[in-house]
């Protein structure tokens, strides 16, 4: 038993070194000589040079000349990235019921023009919290809101959208969407800062 | 449900299908053959290895002997992580200065990466140094899998093992360390690099650097909880939360050493997500190619054990029917949950809203329907845990599947060994009832089945739903517990449920709305974990002594054939009467009442 033992505490302190050390270690080297931006966030700068965000991870935008970003459960404050996580409420939840009627209340609101219905995308919070991606569907509804905002032309923004507008991965995977982040970027780098 | 849903579920069962037999091969010769696969490149590290453990491999163990050893490597283990835990800051890579895990969490934590769970009751971004995730859990990861392997090998062996022509019956089940270090040095260590960097060229994270704060191109306010000094939320006179506005202007971007943790943690089937969002979080999955990646890791070494066991055993076909009733229930499971998450979420019924995506809430958009039900059928199936979507918001018959995937006990494809041997288990038993059903005495593999192995085998039956039961009914009258609840109504039931199945199951998914962080929840979740665990495995390993020394008799005339279509029919009968019908009566008050509930608008 005490043979057992001592093979038992060698052999966790082997393991240990051996898969909790040095392999991650060798795999932060490798891959931040192969894939240095990748490993290190996919940090994202604007035209002046300043890091605004992470390709992959979503943040809020609430002004109309924006596309704005699905609802967020991370943190209080939404799209905390600290806090990750989704809101967990079930199809019979009320307070997720309450929520979803006072966020398309506000939707309405902000989108007169838009055309009904509203696609269930913009008004379900993510698992993650922070999806950085919209469906077509979910950009396309608010092009009448932005194009209005900015002064400019539908088809002029949406010729960007469809710059941004994914694939599928290897023509079968996933979902075809829009990445937020970087589709407000480029109407930015195009029309301007909106006000 | 689209057309390119079902390609993308078909094509996943076709990689399956494919890697089965050369990995399940590749898994014979690591383990089971004297010659080892590429003795140049695993020769010396091999023996090195033993040399450091101080282990001979060749020296073969009993049953209670290879309990022991695994008992005790998984107490140091489990002793080792709980330090770590209590003392990262006073270790080093913890750039974000967090403080020491309390007691109860890092017990409940200790205990989730020992047994293979992975159930977090903590975000690990707010919680865990990256030492904590590389040494304390990752290094899990890495043994628990192993460990698991190993108890699968020891009864395949148990059953397969035969005494030579005119030698004594054997006695042995293999070598526990041999089996530990070896499943690492040849399975895991190398796959994981490799895949580790196929993920980092993705975008999946991989670096040692402090959390990084942006300032957001749109600042916005929003209505948050008002903290006093020392973080204590502030309340009115009337005892309500005391809401203020506050200005966002910053993101601060958690960083780490995560690719190498995302892999392992599906390929050694443990899920025990870096961030709290787990693999619906964009750096632990930021593409469909990653997530398509992790979930072939995930299912790849339960099915290819399937193959190793045929081997062993020496006829294909019974490794291939135990693979065939697997994916038998997988495609079930699969297809259930595809279609009920394909339909519109209740809650946003009747309100004007395009649902013809499905149910949103919680998936992410680049997964879609299709992955986030496959990958919740996956992961259930097995005992991963890891999640690409949340099921706590799955609709409620979308949300049955996973649930009743782990209360079969995690035999479709299932856990790493864990699965294997939570399968043979069923076998024993589905050869014992067509035994009675014809009146002989049932024989598997030529070994006759007695009263002492269906004796453990319904120790392992029925210790399952014991734990699970005993701890939800009382989680459903106590105060203390019920308050973590996040749903109220069925959906409630349904989450302490999922709870301890996924603890006792050793899954490790939630219906994450639960409030676990608790010292209620921490210690029973802790000790149903431990009990999911070992209180199988011991009866297992007894089964595996039992078999093991007992003489083949050629078959003849009256044997039931376990290689054909029929027995798979049979064994499928047997998971689904032994484990749905213990759960039936529960699951009716919990997701099937909901479902209808559901379906007349009703909220709670």
């Amino acid at each position: 038993m005490w043979r057992i033992f001592i093979t038992a505490c060698r052999t966790a302190l082997f393991t240990l070194i051996l898969t909790g050390v040095a392999y991650p270690l060798l795999v932060t080297g490798l891959a931040q000589v192969l894939f240095p931006g990748k490993a290190g966030g996919s940090l994202v700068q604007d035209e002046r040079g300043q890091v605004v965000g992470s390709e992959l991870i979503g943040q809020a935008f609430s002004r109309p000349g924006y596309f704005h970003p699905r609802p967020s459960a991370a943190g209080e404050k939404g799209y905390d990235a600290t806090a990750s996580g989704g809101s967990n409420y079930g199809p019979t939840s009320q307070k997720l019921r309450d929520r979803v009627i006072s966020d398309l209340e506000s939707l309405k609101k902000q989108n007169p023009q838009a055309a009904a219905p509203i696609p269930a995308e913009l008004l379900t919070a993510s698992a993650s919290g922070l999806d950085p991606h919209l469906s077509l569907a979910g950009v396309q509804w608010q092009l009448p809101r932005v194009a209005a905002a900015r002064q400019v032309a539908p088809e002029r923004i949406d010729a960007v959208i469809h710059d941004y507008l994914q694939g599928r991965d290897l023509g079968f995977l996933g979902e075809p969407r829009v990445n937020v982040l970087l589709l407000n970027l480029a109407l930015d780098r195009h029309f301007g800062r909106p006000h | 449900m689209t057309i390119n849903g079902w390609l993308q579920i078909s094509i996943f069962f076709l990689v399956i299908l494919a890697l089965t037999k050369p990995l399940g091969t590749y898994l014979y010769r690591v383990f089971e053959s004297p010659e080892k696969p590429l003795p140049r490149v695993f020769g010396p590290l091999e023996r090195w290895s033993f040399r450091l453990c101080g282990v001979d491999p060749e020296a073969e163990q009993t049953w209670k002997e290879y309990t022991l050893a695994l008992l005790l490597f998984s107490l140091v283990g489990l002793l080792v992580t709980y330090a770590i835990l209590r003392l990262q800051h006073f270790l080093p890579f913890n750039p974000q200065a967090l403080g020491p895990v309390p007691p109860d969490l890092a017990f409940n934590t200790a205990a989730s990466f020992t047994t293979n769970t992975n159930w977090q009751a903590y975000g690990g971004e707010s919680t865990m140094s990256y030492f904590s995730q590389m040494a304390a859990l990752a290094w899990h990861n890495f043994i628990s899998a192993a460990a698991g392997l190993g108890v699968a090998l020891a009864l395949a062996r148990g059953i397969t093992r035969r005494a030579a022509k005119g030698g004594e019956a054997p006695r042995t089940l293999g070598n526990f360390w041999a089996d530990l270090i070896r499943s690492i040095n040849y399975v895991f260590l190398p796959i994981c690099v490799a895949a580790a960097l196929v993920l980092v060229s993705q975008g999946v994270i991989q670096n040692l650097k402090p959390y990084e704060t942006v300032k957001l191109m749109d600042p916005y306010s929003a209505r948050v909880t008002k903290k006093d000094a020392s973080g204590q939320e502030v309340k009115d006179e009337k005892g309500n939360t005391v809401m203020e506005a506050v200005k966002v202007e910053t993101q601060t971007i958690p960083l780490g050493p995560v690719a190498s943790q995302e892999v392992i943690k599906e390929f050694g089937i443990n899920g025990g997500g870096f961030f709290n969002a787990n693999s619906a979080h964009p750096f632990e999955n930021p593409t469909p190619i990653t997530n398509f990646l992790e979930m072939i890791l995930i299912f790849a070494l339960p099915a290819a054990l399937t193959y190793t066991y045929g081997r062993m055993a020496g006829d294909q076909k019974e490794g291939w029917v135990i693979f065939g009733a697997m994916a038998l229930l997988f495609l079930v499971g699969v297809g259930v949950t595809y279609w009920a998450e394909a339909r519109p979420n209740a809650a946003l019924a009747g309100l004007g809203v395009e649902q013809s995506a499905g149910n949103l809430e919680g998936k992410e958009t680049r997964f879609g329907i299709a992955n986030s039900s496959l990958f919740a059928t996956v992961t259930t199936d097995c005992s991963c845990g890891a999640v690409n979507a949340m099921h706590d918001s799955f609709t409620p018959l979308g949300g049955l599947v996973p649930l009743v995937n782990i209360q079969l006990g995690e035999v479709i494809f299932g856990g790493v060994g864990a699965g294997l041997y939570g399968m043979l288990v069923f076998v024993i038993l589905a050869v014992f009832i067509a035994g009675l059903m014809v009146g002989r005495t049932p024989e598997y593999l030529g070994k006759k089945i007695e009263s002492r192995e269906i004796k453990y085998a319904m120790l392992y039956v029925l210790i399952f739903p014991l734990i699970i039961l005993s701890f939800a009914a009382w989680a459903a009258v106590a105060p203390y517990a019920l308050s973590s609840l996040n749903n109220a109504g069925p959906h409630g039931l349904s989450e302490i449920l999922y709870a301890f199945s996924s603890a006792a199951g050793n899954n490790g998914s939630a219906f994450a709305g639960l409030n676990a962080n608790t010292p209620w929840w921490n210690l029973t979740l802790g000790l149903a974990m431990l009990a999911g665990r070992f209180w199988m495995m011991i009866p297992v390993l007894a089964m595996a002594g039992a078999m093991v020394g007992k003489k083949t008799v050629p078959p003849s005339l009256g044997t039931f054939p376990t290689n054909g279509g029929l027995f798979l029919g049979l064994l499928v009968g047997v998971i689904l009467i032994v484990g749905a019908l213990t759960f039936f009566p529960v699951l009716s008050l919990g997701p099937v009442l909901e479902e209808f509930l559901a379906r007349q608008g009703k909220f709670f």
